[in-house]
């Protein structure tokens, strides 16, 4: 089957400066695909390209089979689009902007039943001026939604919005996947593109820097595992750095942080542990994350 | 064609919502009737034609509202959207660039044409001002005057870098215009410089061409006004279409 995104060798610049820097990637029919990487690093660029907003300089960019730049009012129609900065008249009413745009669009979902799941229901005679930030977004999402999309794309889904109103974003989107939408998104959460996303590219610099599945990037890195515990005073401890799964361990205010990895790393620990007869408290092991694999990667932690 | 209906009726309702816009679109000429009204009365005078001063300030004032609507609330409008991002959102929607700009225009000129109904209403309850004319020539006059003031308006917020600038830009054009036109003040009671002055002015044009209809005229009597009109909505819709940003 033919990728619903195809993007090869996609070069833009601006004034001198290059922001996307020939990326190549496909993106899959049912897909919930994550972009992330720091301010700056092209993501904005490329979505924009993407959705027809922007013509690449240089390489090709194909969606649902046609070239966005040329053919942006029949792909319109079949898409749906959250831009990371945009804005409705102030006076215009929630409802009467889910009117508007729905008259744009030949396939239409039902704005009620949209606003309900986006809890503005409350909020529907409300003028736009009059909404507050996460209000706002969710009924850009909302907007982006009113057509039946099947790609629909969203700059900075969550940004703005509460924690809690966080993860019922992210259980929308899986339901939208579930409907057969293919989801691009960029996002400046970590945690986002982990929990949320099939496959997380991670762009830095205008260049794709990592493409899988959370799961195997985390894995991929050799990030290592850490197992923390305390151990009473005077007791002597084993030697651990000797284990084949252990790289090094460290005391770490009055912690023992052992570092290691391997299938078998914590219970090696723990074995050699209650071998020696030495007591431990406060067991906990780290595993490292998508931040990590972001951290190790681009060299900066990701923060918003 | 249903997103077309669509935009312009709320196109339309947020005009109404704006206090500022409606304001001068739909108050602004029935107060100038009354004060002016006051100071001048509306007796035949010699100047014009015979015609009484409140008589000869409909059609007049017509290009008053044309040249607000047109030097003021168009640029002031689509460059504030471009600047917020409105514009951006619609363009990232299904809605056509063309549909865009009709709506606009035609909400506009439903406001032109209600601001003229509301102002004639007033002149004709206060001083039964005379109208000798054809309606059936006169509205597609304004209309056609209509767009080739809000060509200049589109022109303005397609280049104005940003929608501070494209109010300035807009008084700039309008104010000397009002004043300088005939449109604000009749051109009879000013020096014979200012009058030569005014040749330079579009808004001038319409307010020659209104009000010939206005009192009888037809419209193969105003070439010259058709033709300048016509020049200006040409070249400006050309250079707004080949300048227009959405962002």
């Amino acid at each position: 089957m033919e990728p619903v995104i195809e993007v090869s060798n996609l070069c833009k610049t601006y004034n001198k400066v290059t922001a996307v820097d020939g990326i190549s990637f496909n993106v899959e029919k049912g897909e919930i695909f994550g972009m992330v990487g720091p301010n700056g690093a092209g993501k904005t660029t490329t979505i924009e390209c993407i959705e027809g907003l922007r013509q690449p300089d240089d390489g090709s960019v194909k969606l649902l089979g046609m070239h966005p730049w040329g053919a942006r009012t029949t792909i319109a129609a079949r898409v749906g689009i959250q831009l990371q900065e945009s804005a409705l008249p102030p006076r215009l009413r929630v409802t009467e902007a889910m009117d508007l745009f729905g008259s744009f669009y030949k396939r239409r979902a039902d704005a009620g039943e949209l606003l309900k799941t986006l809890g503005l229901e409350e909020k529907r005679n409300s003028a736009f001026g009059k909404l507050s930030g996460g209000q706002k977004q969710r009924l850009y999402i909302a907007l982006a939604l009113i057509n039946r999309p099947e790609v629909v794309f969203f700059d900075e889904l969550t940004t703005g919005l509460d924690p809690q109103a966080r993860r019922s974003m992210w259980d929308l989107v899986k339901q939208i996947r579930e409907q057969g939408c293919t989801v691009f998104l960029t996002t400046h959460y970590m945690e986002e593109a982990e929990r949320l996303c099939d496959r997380v590219l991670i762009i830095d610099h205008g260049k794709i820097v990592a493409l899988d599945t959370p799961e195997a990037l985390i894995r991929s890195l050799e990030v290592e595992n850490r197992l923390v515990f305390t151990i009473p005073d005077g007791r002597a401890i084993p030697r651990l750095d000797n284990l084949p799964q252990v790289r090094r361990v460290e005391w770490l205010g009055g912690r023992l942080v052992v570092y290691g990895c391997g299938e078998r790393f914590a219970s090696s620990v723990v074995n050699a542990l209650e071998d020696a007869g030495v007591q431990f408290l406060d067991l906990r092991t780290e595993q490292p994350n998508l931040e990590d694999v972001f951290l190790s990667l681009t060299g900066q932690e990701m923060r918003e | 064609m249903r997103s077309f209906q669509k935009l312009t009726s709320i196109t339309f309702l947020l005009y109404l919502r704006e206090p500022v816009a409606a304001f001068f679109t739909l108050a602004f000429p029935p107060l100038l009737v009354l004060l002016f009204g006051a100071m001048y009365g509306n007796k035949p005078v010699a100047m014009f034609g015979g015609y009484g001063t409140m008589d000869v300030s409909m059609p007049a004032y017509t290009a008053l509202i044309l040249g607000t609507v047109g030097f003021m609330g168009v640029p002031i409008t689509i460059s504030g959207y471009r600047e917020s991002g409105v514009l951006r959102r619609f363009r990232a929607s299904a809605l056509r660039p063309l549909t865009y700009i009709m709506s606009d225009v035609t909400a506009n000129l439903v406001m032109t044409l209600l601001g003229m109904l509301g102002l004639v209403l007033v002149g004709w309850l206060l001083y039964r001002v005379r109208f000798e004319g054809q309606v059936i020539s006169l509205i597609p006059a304004v209309v056609f005057c209509g767009l080739s003031m809000f060509s200049i308006g589109y022109l303005i917020a397609s280049i104005a870098p940003s929608a501070r600038s494209a109010q300035v830009i807009g008084m700039v054009i309008f104010y000397p215009m009002m004043f300088l036109s005939g449109a604000g003040i009749p051109l009879e009671v000013m020096p014979a410089s200012v009058q030569r002055i005014s040749n330079f002015l579009p808004l001038t044009y319409v307010v020659t061409l209104l009000r010939g209809l206005w009192f009888g005229g037809t419209w193969d009597e105003y070439l010259l006004e058709v033709a300048v009109l016509a020049g200006v909505l040409v070249v400006c819709t050309a250079l707004a279409a080949r300048f227009f940003r959405w962002e």
